[in-house]
């Protein structure tokens, strides 16, 4: 007597409860990152206020539950973190949260497109190479992926600086939109395009990189096997063979690097927000680590890894919808 | 005694080196990977000839162009600074952090990874929800978080690096302990009564190995990578000439004098090149069935 649930759902539901033990891994992992760093949260509290005598200090420890067993204190963050409650920011003077919510957005955005720029080019020129494999398109496309895999991000990034922003003048500097322009309607979606060409186009050529020489290699392992010859023999034409045969197999492998490439990505945009100066989390957690903002931190470190999983968790639903040899149950 | 004599006997078979070597030099862009890699670790050895003294130090006009002045060939950054001088101790710099820091990820997977998959059940269960956990959260973030807390000594951020490093390999040794742990050699082995260290380290490991050292080269190059970023937003250690912090200098500059950014840019960028070249001949000639 079960309930017919779909088996998607069933398998989904899975998943969710296995992340449940890392999210509390890294709750208890922040938790002792914070208790490793040098000073508490009374100790920025106090120097917020540009000092207080001793016996003030004494009792500031006990309101926050500074002087309770490790235990306490760990259970109490825990259930903090759980209702997404940070703390406070002593440098932005607002709970972290909010700061975090503010900036969200920006990272977000130039996440998502970022991400399909080099997904979708990556498994397109990588596909192409391999189709027409040890040619010189293919000798092109290679040597260009393996250069873009050795470049700094940071390093591209200024280059491409100097190239359209101080050479050309073709596109803005930094930031996300024109400071003093008050754009409304479409002038502003515009305005927030042209100055998020050139981060995207940064984090793409790095991480398209990746995709491509997989892709590569993918589509030769499988172009290789049994059913693409039997494809072949029943009059497949070339293009039909490999849309229908051989991509969504070669993709398999493509799927499962870009679920756990995008930490690595998220962890990338860091770099490239701050030099581009976009408002987004990556940038924050640079100003964090130069402000000494621990709570703001492990706010982000807390909350990329809560995108982190949710990601992960939407590419297994996809690779499971690719694969059908994938038991759900 | 006169049997010995007609026996013919095979011609002897080359040396495994010989036969690596053979293999690995028919990858003609490894060859190429090998020569960079081998003047990078030139440059690395001769630093000290090249520019006896400190590299910080003042050596000319600032923002003297390339080629203009002999005593500083590549030119001066904004302090003075040689650039070549910088290019050779920066060198020293980041294979130092790329091949410690890989020694470190592969210490700290090779334990994890071989307790996991030699072990499995509950062991496994627990080591690899904690190396999720290390998946999950931005290795960057991680990184600058540890930075901030230990401080910017060279030594530190070589341990980051490796901390934050160390997912990848034993997720591979945990695969290869789990092929392994039952094959007939190993249960020889148990038979004969040998423990379980001597199982993992001695019986085990030598054959998980060759994947490992193909991969090594990857962490090394994402280790230069990472180390290069952090001396780029200033968070490195300042008491050593690095790549990065030339290129986060040149950044100031860069309306008027791009080359300061741009040469120690291109020295990581054939650096991590010849890593990648060096792994795929690494690759092709350690596993020479395996069709790429």
């Amino acid at each position: 007597m079960s309930l017919p649930i779909p088996p998607l759902l069933t398998y989904a539901l899975r998943r969710l409860v296995q992340a449940v033990p890392v999210i509390v891994l890294i709750m208890v992992g922040t938790f002792l990152l914070l208790k490793l760093a040098p000073g508490d949260t009374v100790d920025a509290l106090v120097g917020d206020m540009g000092g207080a005598d001793a016996q003030f200090i004494e009792r500031l420890r006990i309101e926050y539950g500074l002087d309770q067993p490790v235990w306490v204190q760990l259970w109490r963050y825990m259930s903090k973190l759980a209702t997404f409650d940070f703390g406070w920011s002593f440098v932005y003077e607002q709970p972290v949260a909010t700061v975090l919510m503010d900036r969200l957005g920006t990272t977000l955005l130039l996440m998502a497109t970022s991400l399909s720029i080099a997904f979708t080019v990556g498994v397109a020129l990588g596909a192409i190479a391999a189709r027409r494999a040890y040619s010189l398109t293919d000798n092109v496309i290679s040597t260009l992926g393996l250069v873009f895999y050795a470049t700094p991000s940071f390093f591209l990034s200024l280059m491409m600086m100097l190239l359209f922003s101080v050479k050309l003048g073709w596109l803005p500097v930094g930031g996300i939109k024109t400071i003093a322009g008050f754009y409304t309607g479409w002038d502003h979606v515009w305005d927030v395009a042209l100055h998020l060409i050139m981060p995207t186009a940064a984090l793409s050529l790095i991480y398209l990189s990746f995709y491509l020489r997989l892709m590569r290699s993918s589509v030769l392992q499988v172009a290789d096997l049994d059913f693409v010859r039997t494809a072949r023999a029943k009059g497949a034409g070339e293009t039909r063979l490999m849309f229908h045969h051989i991509m969504r197999n070669a993709l398999l492998p493509v799927v499962t690097l870009f679920g756990l490439q995008f930490s690595t990505v998220l962890g990338g945009s860091v770099v490239v927000e701050t030099i581009f100066t976009l408002p987004g989390l990556g940038q924050l957690a640079y100003q964090s680590v130069i402000q000494r903002d621990m709570n703001t931190l492990m706010g982000i470190i807390f909350l990329c890894s809560i995108i982190v999983v949710v990601v992960n968790f939407l590419t297994d639903l996809l690779y499971a919808r690719l694969d059908s040899r994938i038991e759900l149950s | 005694m006169s049997i010995i004599d007609d026996t013919r006997l095979r011609p002897a078979e080359p040396s495994r080196a010989v036969v690596f070597w053979n293999r690995y030099r028919r990858n003609r862009a490894a060859l190429l990977g090998l020569v960079l890699f081998a003047v990078v670790v030139l440059m690395a050895l001769t630093a000290g000839l090249v520019d006896p003294g400190d590299p910080l130090r003042r050596a000319g006009a600032p923002l003297t162009a390339p080629f203009v002045d002999m005593a500083t060939p590549l030119g001066t950054d904004q302090l003075g600074r040689d650039i070549l001088s910088g290019l050779f101790y920066g060198a020293r710099i980041s294979l130092l952090v790329g091949v410690v820091a890989t020694l470190v990820a592969i210490a700290i997977g090779v334990v994890i990874g071989a307790l996991a998959g030699y072990f499995g059940g509950w062991v496994d269960d627990v080591l690899m929800r904690i190396t999720e956990a290390f998946q999950t959260i931005p290795n960057f973030v991680l990184l600058l978080t540890l930075v901030a807390i230990l401080g910017s000594k060279i030594e530190w951020i070589t341990l980051a690096i490796g901390i934050v490093s160390w997912t990848a390999p034993a997720r591979m040794v945990r695969a290869e302990f789990m092929s392994l742990r039952n094959r007939e050699f190993v249960d020889a082995a148990r038979n004969l009564g040998v423990s379980n260290t001597s199982l993992i380290f001695r019986e085990i490991l030598p054959n998980a190995l060759p994947p490992i050292i193909v991969y090594a080269s990857v962490i090394m190059a994402l280790s230069i990578l990472l180390e290069s970023a952090l001396a780029f937003l200033g968070l490195g250690d300042p008491n050593y000439a690095s790549w990065g912090n030339m290129i986060g200098q040149g950044r100031a500059v860069l309306r008027t004098a791009w080359y300061c950014a741009a040469i120690p840019g291109i020295a990581i960028v054939l650096t991590v090149l010849s890593f990648s070249l060096l792994g795929e001949g690494l690759n092709d000639a350690l596993n020479p069935r395996q069709k790429q």
